[in-house]
């Protein structure tokens, strides 16, 4: 018997979640237009592809971005020898100018305060490790992504402690609840060393309104624990009110910058998470420093940060792929949730992020977890879509789905909603025997059983989603 | 007060060792042949700076390896988008086959048990968590590259536990240094997981032979613990005798494969440390499963798989690079050691590596680590020569001094010798009355200090004959 460590043995990386079953179902049939028509899609990855043939031009125009091309070829070998963990200058220069300007240029980073990562996950990790010790514990509002189980949790022997947030009040996070998780941690002999929140959401994709964010930096203020901003979404608010920034925040409300650290990454805002660039961004000196020297297990390669700092540090290419890839969200998350509306479907109302936190508590057969993971293997065997269930992101309440919609390309968008409203209108079927599926007396039948489902599914209160007032003509469907 | 943790206010990030400060002399007055010509000459960073040229050839005549060139552009988005911790097939079928031509062929890695991590650094960090609990210990040979302290150590919690290898056997690993560590951990209440060898090693240049690398398999068999070979210079034996990989003795050796790894990297073999291509390579299913579970916290850039994919794939570049790698390693070794045998300074015999582990034994004013620094500073700060003393290696005996030649162009490697020379001959004229600064009598006094420094065994085997003082009127 050979024996390896305890990490190693245990469940720490946090895969038996049913955040990657779902990933497994479709790695096993995943949908191709012509190969796998049946397949299943996916719309459990937050990616963002919506950009890539604007990225692509912008490329092809500039040869010296890359170190194997004529142009670039004489800063092959300093690169390839280039190790330094500050990481290159015109890379953290290029990396703070595009925070910045994410940001509508309302705050400026300063490049030696940037520290390289081996992508968000590792950042997180990292700040970690830099901040609390083995068996201390960090807040996490939920819901929240899973991932951080395993990057603030495994290796670290760091505890997390949900602030648990509630639908009825879209989510918002409360001073009553950040309190009541802080004391819930005391009584449980946890010393809480920080608070981490995600701005924008995920998995609601929603931003945090400005009074929000000073209560939580006044929060953290007066229990003196460290903030953690992860902001790796902040280039994907596509609509107002404006995406705000704890680096904004701190410039108007007293604060010991010592506690504030803010993670980013370039695989959400502009689609690389193959690139594996993560950042590390640190008010507190000392973190910075420790930090840096962290860096060396999960340094940005020196060819990419090539590649980034002459991407990034084009004005023009910056200005023009912020508002190209605001405008492409937008159409997209508008089409997407409005469509969904026309057969009832809710999602809470969110103008940032990848995806939708959608509303499916009314299918629920019950109010239970068990009946959320019944509805899901539905949604995943029967309709074919990946979709992760809000449990995998400790969500309070059962009904809750994280759907993506900036991973695909149009007609795959077409195919995937064709097959959620094949679903509802069977499911409604069942639920209310009504003849739905004749498409004549389907706008009449749709304006009724909308208004109809509309009260069933939604309340005034804010989670319809604000894209859909008027149902659009059943003819506009006859295309697919 | 601000609260942070215990790891970031410590010391276990190592940077207060010596090994670090002369790093920092350097960057504060770096050697450049025109701005900066008193400048610190780096002989402490241990690059391979020697095929670029023969690289950049490579990589002009194949635009399709990079994501951003015309031939490329069409693969950049599936690229960027790719982000699955197995790693591209490509890269792990490239990366295993290099390694299997490292090795002369002899041995077949599998693709599937290749693991990224984040550089050789990472990759050592990512076998700690899968190895070992926190207060649990690896066995580690001395002299040892001292980033194996933070790497192993820092945020692991593992305890290292020197081997001591000695001079007088030409710091081999024997079966009784090993036995000795191991019973001293025991009686310091540390359980050993494992052994971590360096071959070839890191800082001596030597190879394990054959029979060193079998009683290592014997011993980690009998006590049930892992075998972790750190294999990052395997392309760098110029000469003979031939690597000898793990990888191909547990083949001959009754062993269970579980407890055997190793780490790889490109940075050394190829010099190209800044794309951070670490490898975990495992014969152990579920270290594989849990190291690449862990290798999220430092994949290679899909940017770099792709580039590192096509040009390990290309057999014939990767041949030809290998055969080209070593003649360089072979000539630039050969040189620089024949050189310092000329004024007196021996080094350890070593065919691998891209440093020698230099004799100043009997420099030193007294046979401490104490003189050893004042020597040290001397060579920093009169010489202006970065160089790595044992003591940073953890070297059972001072007077040793790590000194890198490959990561230097030939002028700078001239002059780093007129600097060696000058001062060895200011140190004989101290020592030896002597009227040793004309260069007529300098092959006379040469054979009298041959006495002085070298033993049979030290000297470095490239130098029988002294070449002509001639030569020297290069610089």
């Amino acid at each position: 018997m050979v024996s390896m460590s305890k990490i190693a043995t245990g469940n720490g990386h946090g895969e038996n979640s049913p955040y990657f079953d779902g990933w497994k179902a479709y790695e096993t049939n995943p949908f191709h237009p012509i190969d796998r028509p049946d397949g299943v899609i996916q719309m459990g990855l937050a990616e963002n592809q919506l950009c890539f043939e604007f990225i692509k031009k912008w490329l092809m125009e500039h040869p010296e971005a890359s170190l194997c091309t004529a142009e670039g070829v004489n800063r092959f070998k300093e690169t390839a020898l280039f190790q330094d963990y500050h990481g290159m200058p015109e890379f953290r220069q290029a990396i703070a100018k595009f925070m910045g300007k994410v940001r509508g240029d309302r705050v400026k980073f300063d490049p030696d305060r940037i520290v390289m990562s081996g992508g968000a996950t590792g950042a997180h990790e990292m700040v970690a490790f830099c901040l609390a010790d083995p068996g201390e514990a960090l807040l996490v509002p939920t819901p929240y992504y899973p991932g951080f189980d395993r990057d603030l949790r495994w290796r670290t022997g760091v505890e997390l402690a949900p602030v648990i947030c509630e639908s009825s009040h879209n989510f918002q996070i409360t001073r009553t609840a950040m309190e009541a998780a802080y004391e819930k941690a005391q009584e449980a002999n946890l010393k809480v060393k920080g608070l981490v929140i995600t701005n924008p959401s995920n998995p609601l994709g929603t931003i945090m309104d400005r009074e929000t964010l000073k209560s939580i930096v006044q929060f953290i203020n007066e229990k003196n624990i460290h903030l953690i901003g992860d902001e790796i979404y902040a280039a994907t608010v596509f609509k107002d009110p404006e995406f705000v920034s704890i680096s904004e925040v701190i410039q108007e409300v007293e604060c010991n910058h010592d506690l504030i650290h803010i993670v980013y990454s370039l695989s959400k805002d502009m689609g690389f998470p193959g690139f594996r660039v993560g950042i590390v961004y640190s008010y507190n000196d000392a973190v910075v420093n420790c930090a840096r020297k962290m860096s060396s297990y999960g340094l940005v390669s020196s060819q990419t940060q090539h590649l980034i700092a002459t991407m990034l540090n084009d004005d023009d290419f910056i200005h023009n792929f912020i508002m190209e890839s605001k405008e492409q969200l937008f159409k997209r998350h508008k089409y997407f949730t409005w469509s969904l509306s026309q057969v009832g479907i809710g999602s809470l109302k969110s103008n940032g992020g990848l995806f939708i936190w959608m509303d499916l508590r009314k299918l629920l057969k019950e109010k239970t977890f068990d009946a959320e993971m019944d509805l899901w293997r539905v949604i995943i065997n029967e309709v074919k879509l990946n979709v992760s269930p809000g449990s995998s992101f400790h969500c309070h309440e059962p009904g809750w789905f994280r759907v993506c919609f900036a991973n695909m390309d149009d007609n795959t968008m077409e195919v995937a909603l064709s097959r959620i409203r094949s679903f509802i209108l069977k499911n409604n079927e069942s639920i209310v025997p009504r003849k739905l599926c004749r498409r004549s007396s389907l706008k009449l039948s749709l304006s009724r059983s909308l208004s109809r489902r509309m009260d069933d599914f939604m309340s005034p209160a804010g989670i319809m989603s604000p894209h859909s007032p008027l149902p659009q003509s059943p003819l506009v469907r006859a295309r697919t």
